[in-house]
């Protein structure tokens, strides 16, 4: 099994983190943000299991599971909260719930 | 035998302190029982005490210390609680006692139809408390406690009629004018404590006299500072203009405050610090010039008065400036014998006036009485024997002994002198016109006004006590010329240093000097006030005597100085300085905050894509640095 150099497995996780922040900064739509956001959370697992596989290292895998974690739970919070945006605005644009109020 | 000391301070203090808390609902009577009772035993105690004192064996030190406790402890400072009894003390603690309960005696009538009573009687117990405690102390703090405390007691009394807002604004000028002189002693309590490690004051007197040289910077800064509180307490130039206002008070606090005791606790500092004094003899011969200065010029000023207490008041002005004057020239003794038929005769004077204030529907100025003579008899014979002794009548009276006793001292005492000499001598012809223009005036003469009430026995008897007092108490120290002997000075030598000549030459000479002094002085009184009064309106009708009896009148212009170079400035201050402008600092400081709370706030947007794109920003920005650097 030839191995994949580390350099290109972190290129590919700064890729995927690039293309991640651009979701977020560039769509409106909440939804589409959240996935963003996942990409980059993804992006950064990559990075610890490339690494972990260049040092023959447990650790990154660990830390993976982790980010796994709180992306789920990260998830379930942040839809539940699109929900009730939808509910009170009736829109899933992020900019409209830019007013801390009530 | 001395333990009962601490009695005499604390015995007038629980009288002050049953009144505070009852004296409103009592009856008048329960209130006066213990409001002159507490004094009262407090002064048989002292006379216990005193009597233990001057008949001590002889080779044992005629002193005692009472320690109580300690007050605090902190960096080394650590004063004590501590009483001291010795000759000099005890002779002022038995006439404080002794002539307060006289005075409380005679407020219990005086003041019988007051609404504030119980207040009176609780200010008084506390005044005669703090006065106690001043002359009983052994540690310069608890004497400074004792002198803010009479200070306090003095403002309280001044404005005791606080309705009139007159009265107010006397109470507040005392109170600040005596503050003016009690911060420069303050500091030097503080100089002393910081240069001599203590503040006990046998031990001040100790060290100052090892570790200062005569003359020394700061044996005269030290002599300076508690000589400026002394000239503030003492009413003296230049800090007398509070104690003829001090006169809004009622009769009987002038008697006891502002005559007999409180006045002179300058006079007792400085006796007390002694040591100090003769360290520094710059300071020393400011002491007796500013008492002659001070005793000529509230002569003259007392001379014009029509209040009959404010002539009292500048009387006692003057009387002061000649205890100063015998402590300037180093006649220790003589300024405390002074003192003691001050307080006598002084008292006396002012409680008589007020007898005729109170007969005369508080009626103070002496143009609108007159013939007193037959209608008050009993209180005529009690004012004219004070009268006599404040001008000092020769032979017969106590202010003969003690005043021929300080001239004679000013004459001999190598730093006295021919000039203070005479300007004893001229404020005593001085005193003897002013004392009997004031008896011919309210006494004699025909009657302008009959009086509504005579005293009753509980004004009788300070009365007949004090005026007897003013006869008897000079026999004590009869003058060697008389055959006599100094029994009060030989008594006050194991505590005060005796002045330097024993015999004074040519006494006899002084004394006939003196005595003829008075005579004059009352003859002049006579011929002016009495026999041609038309003489005397001639003489203040001219240009020269009404332009000089407005300015005597207005104690010398000093108030209208004050209010010019003082007052006034200090109002256009405040003024100029009612808008802040020490403030704008801060009000800068405050605005600079607000308007960058302004600009951040401008941030805050709400929108999440903006703080996101923030983050990244700042991520990048980071990492660059991070790479770069």
């Amino acid at each position: 099994m030839t191995a994949i150099p580390m350099e290109h497995g972190l290129a590919l996780a700064g890729v995927l983190f690039v293309l991640g922040l651009a979701g977020v900064l560039a769509r409106r739509n909440i939804v589409f943000i959240l996935m963003s956001i996942e990409i980059m959370l993804n992006a950064a697992g990559l990075a610890f299991v490339v690494a972990g596989a260049r040092w023959a290292a447990a650790d990154g895998q660990v830390m993976f599971f982790f980010i796994l974690a709180t992306a789920a739970a990260e998830v379930a919070v942040g839809l539940a909260l699109v929900l009730q945006l939808y509910h009170r605005f009736h829109t899933v644009d992020a900019d409209a719930a830019s007013k801390m109020r009530g | 035998m001395f333990k009962p000391l601490l009695l005499v301070p604390l015995l007038p203090l629980a009288g002050f302190l049953l009144l505070v808390l009852g004296g409103r609902r009592w009856p008048r009577a329960l209130v006066a029982v213990i409001g002159v009772g507490a004094v009262g035993l407090a002064a048989l105690v002292a006379s216990l005490v005193a009597g233990a004192l001057f008949y001590m064996p002889a080779g044992m030190p005629r002193e005692f210390t009472q320690t109580l406790w300690t007050w605090m402890n902190v960096g080394g400072f650590a004063p004590q609680m501590t009483l001291h009894l010795d000759a000099l003390s005890c002779a002022m603690m038995l006439v404080v006692a002794w002539v307060g309960f006289l005075i409380l005696l005679y407020s219990a009538e005086f003041m019988a139809d007051d609404d504030g009573y119980g207040r009176f009687f609780a200010y008084m117990d506390l005044f005669v408390a703090s006065m106690l405690v001043l002359v009983l102390a052994g540690d310069l703090l608890l004497l400074y406690l004792g002198w803010e405390g009479v200070g306090l007691c003095s403002y309280l009394l001044i404005g005791f009629w606080y309705r009139d807002p007159a009265n107010g604004r006397a109470a507040r000028k005392a109170f600040i004018v005596t503050r003016v002189g009690d911060a420069a002693f303050a500091v030097g309590l503080a100089l002393l404590f910081t240069q001599l490690g203590t503040s006990a004051i046998p031990q001040i007197a100790e060290r100052a006299s090892t570790q200062w040289a005569s003359g020394s910077t700061l044996a005269t800064a030290a002599a300076a500072l508690l000589l400026a509180g002394a000239v503030g307490k003492s009413a003296q130039l230049p800090l007398q203009v509070w104690l003829p206002d001090a006169m809004a008070g009622p009769t009987p606090t002038s008697a006891l405050i502002h005559a007999a005791t409180m006045v002179t606790a300058g006079v007792y500092l400085i006796a007390r610090m002694n040591v100090l004094f003769a360290l520094a003899p710059a300071v020393q011969l400011a002491v007796a010039i500013i008492g002659a200065a001070t005793l000529l010029m509230a002569s003259f000023a007392a001379l014009v008065q029509t209040d009959i207490k404010r002539v009292l008041a500048y009387s006692t002005i003057s009387q002061i400036g000649y205890m100063f004057l015998a402590l300037g020239v180093g006649a220790w003794s003589a300024a405390i014998f002074h003192f003691m038929t001050h307080a006598f005769f002084k008292s006396l004077l002012f409680l008589g006036a007020g007898v005729v204030i109170m007969a005369l529907h508080h009626e103070h100025d002496m143009r609108k009485m007159g013939g007193l003579r037959k209608e008050l008899p009993g209180t005529f014979w009690a004012f004219l024997i004070g009268a006599a002794s404040l001008a000092a009548l020769p032979l017969v009276t106590a202010g003969f002994y003690s005043k021929d006793l300080v001239l004679a001292r000013a004459w001999v005492a190598p730093t006295g002198g021919l000039w203070l000499w005479l300007a004893g001598l001229a404020g005593a012809v001085l005193t003897a016109v002013y004392t009997f223009r004031m008896v011919f005036l309210v006494f004699f003469g025909p009657v302008k006004e009959k009086p509504s009430r005579r005293p009753g026995v509980a004004i009788g008897i300070p009365l007949a006590v004090l005026a007897t007092l003013s006869i008897v108490g000079g026999f004590i120290e009869l003058p060697a010329s008389l055959g006599g002997r100094p029994v009060f000075s030989d008594f006050l030598a194991s505590a005060l240093p005796v002045a330097a000549a024993e015999g004074i030459p040519a006494e006899g000479w002084l004394q006939a000097v003196a005595g003829l002094a008075c005579i004059v002085g009352i003859w002049l009184a006579y011929v002016c006030f009495l026999r041609s009064p038309a003489l005397a309106d001639r003489m203040a009708a001219s240009a020269v005597g009404s332009a000089l009896r407005r300015f005597w009148f207005g104690g010398w212009g000093f108030d209208w100085a004050y209010e010019q170079f003082f007052i006034r400035p200090y109002l256009w201050i405040a003024r100029v300085n009612k808008g802040d402008f020490i403030d704008a600092f801060y009000a800068g400081v405050a605005w600079a905050g607000r308007l960058g709370h302004t600009l951040l706030s401008q941030t805050q947007t709400g929108n999440v894509r903006w703080y996101a794109m923030g983050l990244a920003i700042g991520a990048v920005v980071f990492i660059a640095l991070a790479v770069l650097l």
